[in-house]
Parts: C-alpha cells; sequence; structure tokens
C-alpha cells in the first residue's frame, strides 16, 4: 500500500513519455491532476486506516542490499502521516495551478510526478539510506525544475541551489555512515538504530556524527547561516516549483530533525540543544528582519520562511532541555514543531501559488510597482490577505496553532530565546502589513514596463481551486486542530521517551 | 603444490582472450576489408566466453595457478567480468566508426591485448608476473592511442609512451629492489620476508613499484599523460584507455597492500591515502573549466580513480575494504563507459556547447547521459553512489575519517562540472545536432545507463557475491 503510493507518480511519469509525442497537452495535464488526486485519496484512506496510538503502522520490509545493511523499510506514524498529507495536497494544489501552464507541459507534469514520488518516499521512508536516495532525488529534481521553468537568473540560482543543498546531502551521508559504522551489527535501518541507541556514552564521536547530520539538515531546512541558496532559488523558480520547495522540501530537513536526529543521537542532542536553540533564534530574527527589508514579495515569502523554520529549530532545541521537569510542556514544543510543518507548508504554498499569480499579470514582484489591487481583484486581495494574516500567526488558522504550542512549550526550559523569538511574530506582522498595504490600498498603479498587460484580471477559477482549499484546510487547523494534533501528540511524546534515554 | 595446479584451463578467460587475438590476427590477414568485422564479432565472443568461464572459476573456492603466480579469487574473478565486460562495451562502441577501416583487424586485436595485459594484472600474485602484464597492457595501448595516425594522436601516443616508459623503468627497478628486499617475488613470499627488512629498501622498491601501478590506474602523481592522451585519440580508445587498465591496476594495488605491504613497517595505507586525497582533488581541480569533453571526462576519472584508491588504502584494515573496491571498479567501469559511448554516439560534438539541445534531438541519449553524468557524481539510485557508500564507509572504518570527508568535499565541487555538461544537453535550442552518428554506440550507451542504474538498485546480491574473502 505504501509502496504503491510512493512510486505510483513515478509510474505514471514514465507512461506519459510512452504517450506520443503529438498528444494534446491537455491529455497531460488531466493525466497529471488525477493522478495527484489520486495520491491525495490514497493518503487520506491511509490516515482514516490509521490508529493514532498504535505507533509505527504501514511498515513494508524488504531485503535490499543486506550486506551493506541497507534495506527497502517504510513506514507510517503520528510524525510522518501529517506531512505525507500535506505532500499529497500541496502536488494536487501545483497539478491544479499549472493548468495554464504551455510550457514543455509533459516533462514538467512528469517532473512534478516523480518529484511527489521523492517526497512521499522520504517521509514514509524507515532506513536512512532509503531517507538519502529520496533527499538526494529531491534535489535533482527540483534542480531541473528551476533550471528549466524558471525566471531569467533560473540557472544560476539553480546551480546554487543543488551545489549548497548537495553539500548538505554529503554532510548527511557522512552522518549516517557514522551511525552505521557505530551500530552493531551495522545498520543503516533507522527503527534499528533508534533501538540500539549506537552512540551512547561516546561523546566526541557522537558530536561529529551529530555534527554532519545537523549541518546537512540545517542547510536544507534552511537556517542561518546555511539560508543563503533559498531566496534565489525561490525568486526564480516557477510559481508552482516554489510553493513544492518552500511546502514541502523544507520540511525534510525539519523532519530530519524529529526523525534522525533527536531519537538516534539522544545524549549528545541533549548536550548541543543549546547551539540549537541559538540557531533558531537567530535565524527567526534575522528571517524575520530581512524580510522586512525587501521590496520583492516572493524574495519577502521567502524569508518568512527562514522565519517560521527557526521556530521549528527553536522548538527541537528547547524540547531536549531536561532541567524543566515539565514533559506535558516539552512535548507540546514537538508537537508544535510538527504542526508548524504542516502549518508553513500550507501557508507559505498558498502564498507562493499567489506570488504566481501576481507576476504572471505584472510581470514583476516588485512590491513598489503595484498599488490599490484590491478594487480591480477583490477576490486575489482577499485570498493574500488570508494567507498573510495567517502566516503572522494571527488566532483562528494553523499558524496560531503551531506557534503558540511552540511557545508555550519552549517558555519553560528557554525563557530568553522564547521571549526574543516572540518579536519575530511582530515583526513578520509588520512586514506583511506593510506589503498588504503597498500592493491592495491606494490608488490603483499597474507596472508598466513594455509588454506588461493594461488590465489587471482577477484571479482564474483554476488558480483559486489551487489557492482556496489550502487557506480553508489553514482556518480548520487553525479552529479545530484536534484530529491533527491527536495523531502527533503520541508520536512526540514517543520521541520525547527516547530522548530522554 | 607446484605440479598440482599448472593447469592452463585455470586461466581459461585469459587463454580465450589471447587465442582470440592471436586468431584475429590470421583470420585479418586473409579476410577481404568488408569482412574484417568477422575478427571484432570473434573478439566479442571470446569475451562472452570468458565471462561465462570467469563466473563458473568464481563458483569454486579460491586458488593458485602456476605456483604461486596467479591467483583465482573473488578479486581476480570481478576484475576478470568487469574487464570483459567493459571490453565488450569498448568493441560495441567502435564498431560503427572501425566499419571498412584498412586497419578494423587490427584494431580489434590490440583492443583484446590491452584488456589481457588488464586481467593479468589483476590476478598477478608475482612482481615478475606485474611486470609482464604491465607491459602486455602498456604496449597495445600505446599504438592505440595513435591509431588515426592524426597529429593529436600522435602527439598523444607518444605523451603516453614516454611517460609509460620511464615510468616502467621505475618499476622494473623497485621490483629489482623488492626482489634485493625480500628475496623472493610471489606475494606471499615477501609478505614475510618484508617484515623485518630494511625499510629505506622497502621503500624505494614500493615507490618504483607504485610508479608503474599508478600510471596504469591514472592516478596522481602519474597521471599526466591522462589529459593528452584521451583528448587526442579516437573516442573509443579513450574509453579503453580510462576504464579497462584502471581496473587490472587497482586489483594489483589492493593485492599488493594487502599480501606484501600489510604487515611491512612501511606506512602504505597512508602513503595510498594521500595519493587518494591528492588525486581525487587534482582531477576534480582539473576537470573544473574545461571546454572539451573527452578532456572532461579525462579529469575526471583521475578524481575516480581517488575514490577507488580510499578502499584500497584500507585493504586488510576494514572488512568492507574488499568489497567497496570490486563494487565501486564495476559501477565506475560501466557508468565511464557510458558516458564515453554517449561522446562516440555524437563523434561531431566536441565540446560542452555542441551538446545543447540534445534533449531535444535525442532525448533517449540525453537521458543516458544524464544518468551517467549523475553518476559519476554519485547520485543515488546509481550503482556508483552504492560504490561511494562503500568507498567512503570502508574508509570511515579504516580509520580514515578525513579522507572521507574530503572525498564528500569533492564530490560536490565534482557536481560543478558535470553539470557544466548536463545543463546545456538538456535546455533547448542551440546548433542543430548532426543528425547522423553512431547507432551501435547510441545502444551501447543506453545498456551502460540501464546497467548503471540496475546494478544501484539490484546491487544486494552483486555485494553478497563480492565479500568472499581473498587468498594470501
Amino acid at each position: 500500500m505504501l509502496t504503491a503510493l510512493v512510486f505510483a507518480p513515478t509510474a505514471v511519469a514514465v507512461l506519459l513519455f510512452a504517450l506520443p509525442r503529438r498528444t494534446s497537452p491537455t491529455v497531460f495535464r488531466v493525466v497529471w491532476v488525477v493522478m495527484s488526486a489520486v495520491e491525495l485519496a490514497l493518503v487520506i484512506g491511509l490516515w482514516a486506516g490509521y490508529d493514532s496510538a498504535g505507533g509505527m503502522q504501514y511498515e513494508e520490509r524488504a531485503r535490499w542490499i543486506p550486506s551493506a545493511g541497507v534495506g527497502y523499510h517504510v513506514g507510517v506514524d503520528g510524525l510522518s502521516l501529517p506531512l505525507l498529507a500535506l505532500t499529497g495536497l500541496l502536488f494536487l494544489a501545483c497539478a491544479v495551478y499549472s493548468l495554464r501552464e504551455n510550457r514543455r507541459i509533459r516533462e514538467f507534469a512528469a517532473l512534478f510526478l516523480f518529484l511527489e514520488t521523492t517526497c512521499l518516499g522520504l517521509f514514509a521512508a524507515l532506513d536512512l539510506i532509503l531517507f538519502f536516495v529520496f533527499f538526494d532525488l529531491s534535489i535533482v529534481a527540483m534542480y531541473f525544475v528551476i533550471a528549466g521553468w524558471g525566471h531569467r537568473q533560473a540557472a544560476r540560482a539553480a546551480l546554487k541551489f543543488f551545489l549548497y543543498t548537495f553539500i548538505g546531502s554529503l554532510a548527511l551521508l557522512l552522518g549516517f555512515i557514522g551511525l552505521y559504522l557505530a551500530a552493531e551489527p551495522h545498520t543503516f535501518d533507522m527503527v534499528e538504530l533508534t533501538e540500539q541507541n549506537p552512540l551512547a556514552g561516546r561523546s566526541v564521536y557522537g558530536a561529529l556524527v551529530l555534527l554532519a547530520v545537523v549541518v546537512g539538515l540545517a542547510v536544507k531546512t534552511p537556517t542561518v547561516p546555511f539560508h543563503t541558496w533559498l531566496p534565489p532559488a525561490h525568486v526564480e523558480a516557477p510559481a508552482a516549483g516554489s510553493a513544492i520547495l518552500a511546502g514541502v522540501l523544507l520540511k525534510m530537513g525539519t523532519y530530519g530533525f524529529v526523525r534522525i536526529a533527536m531519537p538516534m543521537l539522544p545524549e549528545v542532542w541533549r548536550r548541543y540543544a543549546l547551539v540549537l536553540v541559538v540557531i533558531g533564534v537567530v535565524s527567526v530574527l534575522h528571517g524575520a528582519l530581512v524580510a522586512l527589508a525587501q521590496t520583492d514579495f516572493k524574495r519577502m515569502v521567502a524569508y518568512t520562511s527562514v522565519n517560521h523554520m527557526g521556530y521549528i529549530v527553536l522548538a527541537v532545541g528547547a524540547a531536549a532541555a531536561t532541567a524543566d521537569g515539565s514533559e506535558q510542556a516539552r512535548s507540546l514544543a514537538v508537537t508544535g514543531a510538527v504542526t508548524q510543518m504542516v502549518s508553513h507548508g500550507l501557508l507559505t504554498g498558498a502564498l507562493f501559488l499567489l506570488a504566481g499569480v501576481l507576476y504572471e499579470r505584472g510581470r514583476t514582484y516588485d512590491m513598489g510597482a503595484y498599488s490599490g489591487l484590491a478594487t480591480v481583484a477583490p477576490a486575489f486581495a482577499a485570498m493574500t490577505g488570508i494567507a498573510a494574516f495567517a502566516s503572522l500567526g494571527l488566532p483562528g488558522f494553523s499558524g496560531f496553532i503551531a506557534e503558540f504550542q511552540i511557545f508555550t512549550g519552549s517558555l519553560g526550559p528557554r525563557p530568553l530565546a522564547t521571549s526574543l523569538s516572540v518579536l519575530g511574530i511582530l515583526l513578520t506582522a509588520g512586514l506583511f502589513l506593510r506589503a498588504l498595504r503597498q500592493v491592495f490600498t491606494g490608488p490603483l498603479r499597474l507596472p508598466d514596463a513594455p509588454g506588461t498587460p493594461r488590465v489587471f484580471p482577477e484571479i482564474r477559477a483554476h488558480e483559486s481551486a489551487a489557492v482556496v482549499p489550502l487557506l480553508v484546510l489553514a482556518v480548520v487547523l487553525g479552529v479545530a486542530p484536534r484530529f491533527m494534533l491527536d495523531v502527533i501528540e503520541p508520536a512526540s511524546r514517543s520521541v520525547l521517551e527516547l530522548l530522554a534515554r | 603444490m607446484t605440479e598440482m595446479n599448472e593447469n592452463p584451463l585455470y586461466l581459461l578467460p585469459e587463454v580465450l582472450l589471447a587465442a582470440s587475438a592471436v586468431l584475429g590476427l590470421l583470420l585479418g590477414s586473409w579476410l577481404p576489408r568488408a569482412r574484417q568485422w568477422a575478427v571484432g564479432l570473434l573478439a566479442a565472443v571470446a569475451c562472452v566466453a570468458g565471462i561465462v568461464a570467469a563466473a563458473v572459476a568464481a563458483a569454486e573456492p579460491a586458488r593458485t595457478a602456476f605456483g604461486d603466480a596467479f591467483t583465482i579469487d573473488p578479486v581476480t574473478s570481478t576484475s576478470r567480468i568487469v574487464v570483459l565486460g567493459g571490453t565488450l562495451l569498448v568493441l560495441g562502441v567502435s564498431f560503427g566508426p572501425l566499419r571498412g577501416d584498412p586497419r578494423e583487424s587490427e584494431f580489434y586485436v590490440l583492443v583484446q591485448l590491452a584488456a589481457l595485459g588488464a586481467l593479468m594484472m589483476a590476478g598477478a600474485q608475482d612482481l615478475l608476473l606485474i611486470a609482464a602484464a604491465y607491459l602486455l597492457a602498456s604496449i597495445p595501448a600505446y599504438t592505440l592511442a595513435g591509431f588515426r595516425k592524426d597529429g593529436p594522436g600522435t602527439e598523444a601516443a607518444l605523451k603516453f609512451y614516454v611517460v609509460g616508459a620511464l615510468l616502467g623503468v621505475l618499476m622494473l627497478t623497485g621490483i629489482t629492489v623488492l626482489y634485493a628486499a625480500g628475496r623472493g617475488t610471489a606475494y606471499p613470499m615477501l609478505g614475510e620476508a618484508l617484515r623485518d627488512a630494511p625499510e629505506v629498501l622497502i621503500a624505494t622498491g614500493a615507490i618504483g613499484l607504485l610508479a608503474g601501478v599508478l600510471f596504469k590506474a591514472g592516478g596522481v602523481p602519474a597521471h599526466f599523460w591522462v589529459p593528452d592522451a584521451v583528448q587526442g585519440s579516437s573516442p573509443p580508445v579513450a574509453a579503453l584507455l580510462t576504464t579497462l587498465p584502471k581496473i587490472g591496476a587497482l586489483a594489483a594495488l589492493f593485492r599488493l597492500g594487502d599480501a606484501v605491504f600489510a604487515g611491512s613497517p612501511l606506512p602504505w595505507p597512508a602513503l595510498i591515502a594521500v595519493l587518494a586525497a591528492a588525486s581525487m582533488t587534482l582531477g576534480n581541480l582539473g576537470a573544473f573549466f574545461q571546454q572539451d569533453v573527452k578532456r572532461l571526462l579525462a579529469y575526471s576519472t583521475i578524481s575516480q580513480v581517488g575514490y577507488l584508491l580510499m578502499p584500497v588504502s584500507v585493504a586488510g584494515r576494514s572488512d568492507l575494504a574488499q568489497q567497496a573496491l570490486l563494487y565501486y571498479l564495476a559501477a565506475y567501469t560501466v557508468t565511464n563507459l557510458g558516458a564515453f559511448s554517449v561522446v562516440c554516439a555524437l563523434p561531431r560534438a566536441h565540446t560542452l556547447d555542441d551538446y545543447r539541445g540534445l534533449a531535444k534531438e535525442r532525448p533517449l541519449l540525453a537521458a543516458s547521459l544524464v544518468i551517467c553524468l549523475l553518476g559519476l557524481v554519485g547520485t543515488p539510485p546509481t550503482s556508483v553512489f552504492l560504490g561511494k557508500l562503500e568507498a567512503f564507509s570502508a574508509a570511515f572504518d579504516g580509520g580514515y575519517a578525513w579522507l572521507v570527508v574530503l572525498a564528500a568535499v569533492n564530490t560536490v565541487a565534482s557536481l560543478f562540472y558535470y553539470l557544466r555538461w548536463i545543463v546545456p544537453a538538456v535546455s533547448r535550442g542551440g546548433s542543430s545536432q548532426p543528425a547522423e552518428g553512431n547507432r551501435a554506440a547510441r545502444v551501447v550507451a543506453y545498456a551502460a545507463a540501464v546497467v548503471s542504474l540496475g546494478l544501484g538498485i539490484a546491487g544486494g546480491p552483486v555485494l553478497d557475491v563480492l565479500t568472499a574473502p581473498i587468498t594470501r
């Protein structure tokens, strides 16, 4: 079941190439949307059959390369299930959004389907090498998306993205090899490694492995100081690519923290958690401050991603503090981190798709070139407003639930750091409000570079069909988050139990 | 025991290849020019038969043949299969361009002799046999490098020959010194004798020996011939020069480290580790801004030798070393030959810019190129990834963590120049690719890409085979 879920999109992608070259583009679009919808339905099916108290479920194992300690092992638990669902939903949104995409639609659809396999596979993987394979392939696929369908400077941005994240992935590989060699018998299996806790009592070795793993994941997340690849990659990527990059690919880093680093390296994680707290706070503040200075809408959203990811890093760092015994508070932090991953995926995905709508009409992301759009495109203005307010953490939206949990959970163990990061909320509120005022209020003004259309059409049906479900879900999670928290909480408690060893 | 094991059948793959080379030479003298392809076919049949024979021999327990001179163990068997398989691919890509060439049969014969030299190097367990194998692998290769008789080819052959002759003499000197130090040339005997031999003698001998073997492997510091020889010779020859001799040389180095120098006072592992580091780094630096695809690949092979030397350096210190080396060798051979096959398939494309628009003209060929190049980077799930994983693990296990970190950094750096080739190949527009091309080479490229992927995904059983112990 899980294997089919993971590999079906790639199979369909290969089938797309089997179709004759003259096939109408509509066929590709329809196949892409239908396949993404089927995937989402399958994930919902998984969720429906998931027992929230049952630990790891839907496990599948196969011998793959036994002599190298590598196996095919996938499974779902409360940490991965919400992210699988997010992946399914965002890919469907991107497929719907790209219904008007004309440039080499077959290759575009095939790449996205392949990318969906890598994302789903990564969140389901229970073997380090399997995880790494999907991690690397997602980079390759995203490279081609940015380089092939991006804007003017796409080649440079794509190269930067590839090189940075590839360095990260190799650091990760070194860490994995360190774990593998420490385990007895040598294995890459995550479940066994978690049980064995092979680096217990080996402080220097453990610290080096943790360093490699954390650097690898931090590049992908990205946190300060490894975040510089993110803004150019986002600005140059096509809208759907940005949405996936921010919505799903960034989560691979933070997911790695809770799935690999915390349970497998508990001792060193606890020892060095303060470093992560500091990195988290710096990311929060730096991301927000730099975002405040941007005039480019997409670049601003990209920097708010750094800010939002910073909260997650803060939470996973604070969860390790043992000084304060309140287990419930720390479990709250981990739950908040996972909720934040989902929430950020939904909202930033929506914001990037909306940025794509803006670009398609005005051919620029420069906020100074627009003014008063609310009068000509009220629905577009409303959606952007909702997404922005939700993203800054207004109560009633998913962002609030996530950030509230993170702050509540982290305040006890790390009061200073947490209070500093609350400032981040203030800054994001300021920057989003400023952007909304600039673009949507005031007298109507449109960019008048040669070649841009004179009118600013309202958001189209397929574009709103892509964005609205994301926003609706953000509201649902903000109002009634219980159904998701019920899934996450047992898993985050077990992460903490593992961490306390 | 010496009388017992002088059975030529133990060397069946080598015998088959030698016989087919001699027979091919005779056949070539009598066949009309239009039918010289039969010699190539004969060579291919000999390779296939050799692979079968090697596979059968691999199933039996390890043994030595002709005294202690030659050994048949997993290292030999794997090298045999990889060398012969690689020879098949080289024959495949040379079939088209050589069709009707006045010296067609000579080419096939030379290819077989070069492959035979590599086979002998891989199995040799005696310094004198190594010296003979060195000459057997080198002399046909010199001829092949200048086979086209044009300016660049002549330069390539001359440079190749001069460097080879110099390092060959050094190697013979080294062997002489080691003979003096160990009072023997067979590895088991040497391994014992070198434990308490004077260190200066061992060091001098080992360095001389290394010079020759590294020349065949194309590793730093004996790498100077590689870029010029590869760029100057025709693409099929370039493919051969950068793969087949390496396999024999690296297998020989592994054996030397495991059986001869393991107990000696010489810091052999550290020496190889430093050479590995230098090779991967200098190869990468050289490749960075190359415009000519063959030259780029030439530098890339130098850096690959660096990664291949990682498991060699920990021979005998890590259980993973042997399987890592053998698996990486197989993966490297097929992937590198795949990349060269793409070059062979497009004889008019010399620079990176000539590949612009390849994805539109020949999508499958472009896909093969992307798979092979990303494979050489070490992107999963291609086979080189698994090879690198094994090699990294082995080096880590053997205590060379710094080398692993350096290799990881180099891998990232290598991504840069491979991307410089991938980007034009998959981007739009550009020049109109010449529609004509080498069809056989295209098929070889597809096959190599598929095998490279398949070997990576289904690497489990292969690795299992490679773990059996070697003879000492």
